[in-house]
């Protein structure tokens, strides 16, 4: 499994180091929305010049390398307790050959354990997979935008959010003005509706994984989803807070059956630095290629 | 600063930091206003310093500590502490994201203070405007990411959104857009 545990530092050190492509594109799109001579545009120039200083350099593009979040695919017949004992142990060697901030603290004893591991840290999520390969997709969530989520249960009457989309509609809108600038905007955002708390925390998370043209596969949603987009872009947040066009780069939304009696929303948010990277492993000859 | 840089100063302004400046973030905060705490007991001279709320990354070095990555952290968390810490310890800037709340700005307001917006996430960009890292306090204790580093910065980039005459450009921002959202979900 050695090879596997080198394949999650890789893994590690791209998702640190360097953005998604399509995230990037969309800051310069932006970039040429707000213009340089703004607050904004002085803001938004600097973000891109820190993300090439990064990639040159090899450098964690921000001092907040998160709370690592992995979704992992693992084939039928894999050990589950041997791949969790891999990511921990590649998580400690992170930590130090990259490196990232050490960021777990224990509750009881305020100690930081140095090496990015403690009860439920890193959070991993496992499912199965036909096939022969395993494909990890690793989020480095930062705490200022995980800060500033919200959680809402609908109706809401200070809101006149019912339960439908359009009360979907304004509880992102609400958590976006509660936000303001303090997550680091652009933002994007993850919405998940559905029946628990649990539920919708997770299906939130999940949209994250989305690259920023994707659209949901029903109408309703996808017409949902730019609506959204379109009127958090009214509100003159902006670029860090500073005012401007670009408040949100993306809002994707899904939806779990609910109960009768229950309408929960989640909206997570995630900063500009939106480290998301996918690594497939293959198991038969422990090769690996790491994608967006 | 000076109390004059700081009344010279308004909302809206780039500025370039150079100089002295101080890390601290919520252990530090905490610390300085427990009952616990003794002025004298912080080994660095905070008056007319800025205090920066930032958690590095930093590299052990032969020499000392390197700054890898040290860009800010969200203010707001620490806006139950602030008004103390600038009253007490005669900060005249502090340095953070997100911006603060009324209480802060009050203190700014009559302590002489104002409030810098660093550029979040832009860790890599700022650490090198980090010349030399001059210090640090409550390392053992309160380890990496909390502790209060001196930090020798050259023409650190920020923007004025709090002035020391009761102007903020985060509440104006945040009126403006509640109002929109208002509109946007007719609740009016």
């Amino acid at each position: 499994m050695r090879e596997l545990r080198n394949a999650i530092i890789e893994l590690y050190r791209k998702a640190a180091t360097s953005l998604p492509q399509d995230i990037e594109e969309g800051l310069r799109c932006s970039m040429k929305r707000e213009g340089k001579s703004s607050s904004a545009g002085t803001a938004l120039s600097v973000i891109l010049e820190n993300i090439s200083l990064a990639r040159e350099t090899g450098r964690p593009l921000c001092q907040d390398t998160g709370v690592p979040v992995f979704f992992v695919k693992i084939p039928v017949g894999q050990s589950h307790r041997k791949i969790r004992q891999e990511i921990v142990s590649a998580t400690r060697d992170a930590t130090k050959k990259i490196p990232l901030r050490p960021n777990a603290v224990d509750i009881l004893t305020e100690k930081n354990s140095g090496e990015n591991t403690g009860i439920n840290f890193p959070i991993l999520y496992f499912e199965e997979t036909g096939g022969e390969r395993l494909v990890m997709d690793l989020i480095l969530k930062g705490a200022g935008s995980e800060n500033i989520g919200q959680l809402y249960k609908l109706p809401d009457a200070a809101l006149k959010a019912e339960r439908d989309l359009e009360g979907v509609r304004r509880c992102v809108l609400d958590a976006v003005v509660r936000a303001q600038g303090k997550g680091c905007p652009p933002y994007i955002i993850g919405v998940g509706v559905g029946a628990s708390k649990d539920q919708v925390t997770m299906s939130a998370k999940v949209q994250f994984l989305r690259h920023l043209d994707d659209t949901a596969g029903n109408v309703a949603l996808s017409r949902l989803e730019k609506k959204v987009v379109h009127d958090i872009n009214q509100l003159g947040i902006g670029p860090m807070g500073l005012g401007g066009r670009t408040t949100a780069l993306a809002v994707k939304i899904g939806v779990n059956h609910r109960h009768p009696a229950s309408y929960f929303v989640d909206v997570s948010f995630m900063c500009w630095a939106d480290r998301r990277v996918r690594m497939v492993f293959h198991m038969k000859n422990s090769t690996f290629n790491i994608q967006e | 600063m000076t109390e004059q840089d700081v009344l010279g100063l308004r909302v809206g302004e780039i500025v370039f930091l150079n100089g002295k400046i101080v890390t601290g973030r919520d252990k530090i905060h905490q610390f300085l206003c427990s009952g616990k705490k003794s002025k004298k007991e912080v080994p660095f001279d905070l008056r007319g310093t800025v205090l920066y709320h930032c958690g590095p990354l930093m590299k052990k070095t032969a020499g000392g500590f390197e700054c890898v990555a040290g860009g800010p952290t969200t203010s707001m968390r620490l806006e139950m502490y602030e008004p103390q810490v600038i009253s007490e310890y005669g900060l005249k800037g502090v340095m953070g994201k997100g911006g603060m709340g009324s209480a802060t700005l009050n203190a700014m307001k009559e302590n002489g203070c104002v409030y810098f917006q660093a550029i979040g996430g832009a860790a890599v960009y700022l650490s090198n405007r980090i010349k030399k890292v001059a210090g640090v306090w409550k390392l053992e204790e309160f380890g990496m990411t909390e502790a209060m580093w001196l930090l020798d910065v050259v023409d650190f980039p920020a923007i004025l959104t709090m002035d020391a005459y009761g102007k903020s450009l985060h509440e104006e921002i945040e009126k403006q857009s509640s109002d929109i959202f208002k509109e946007l979900a007719g609740l009016r």
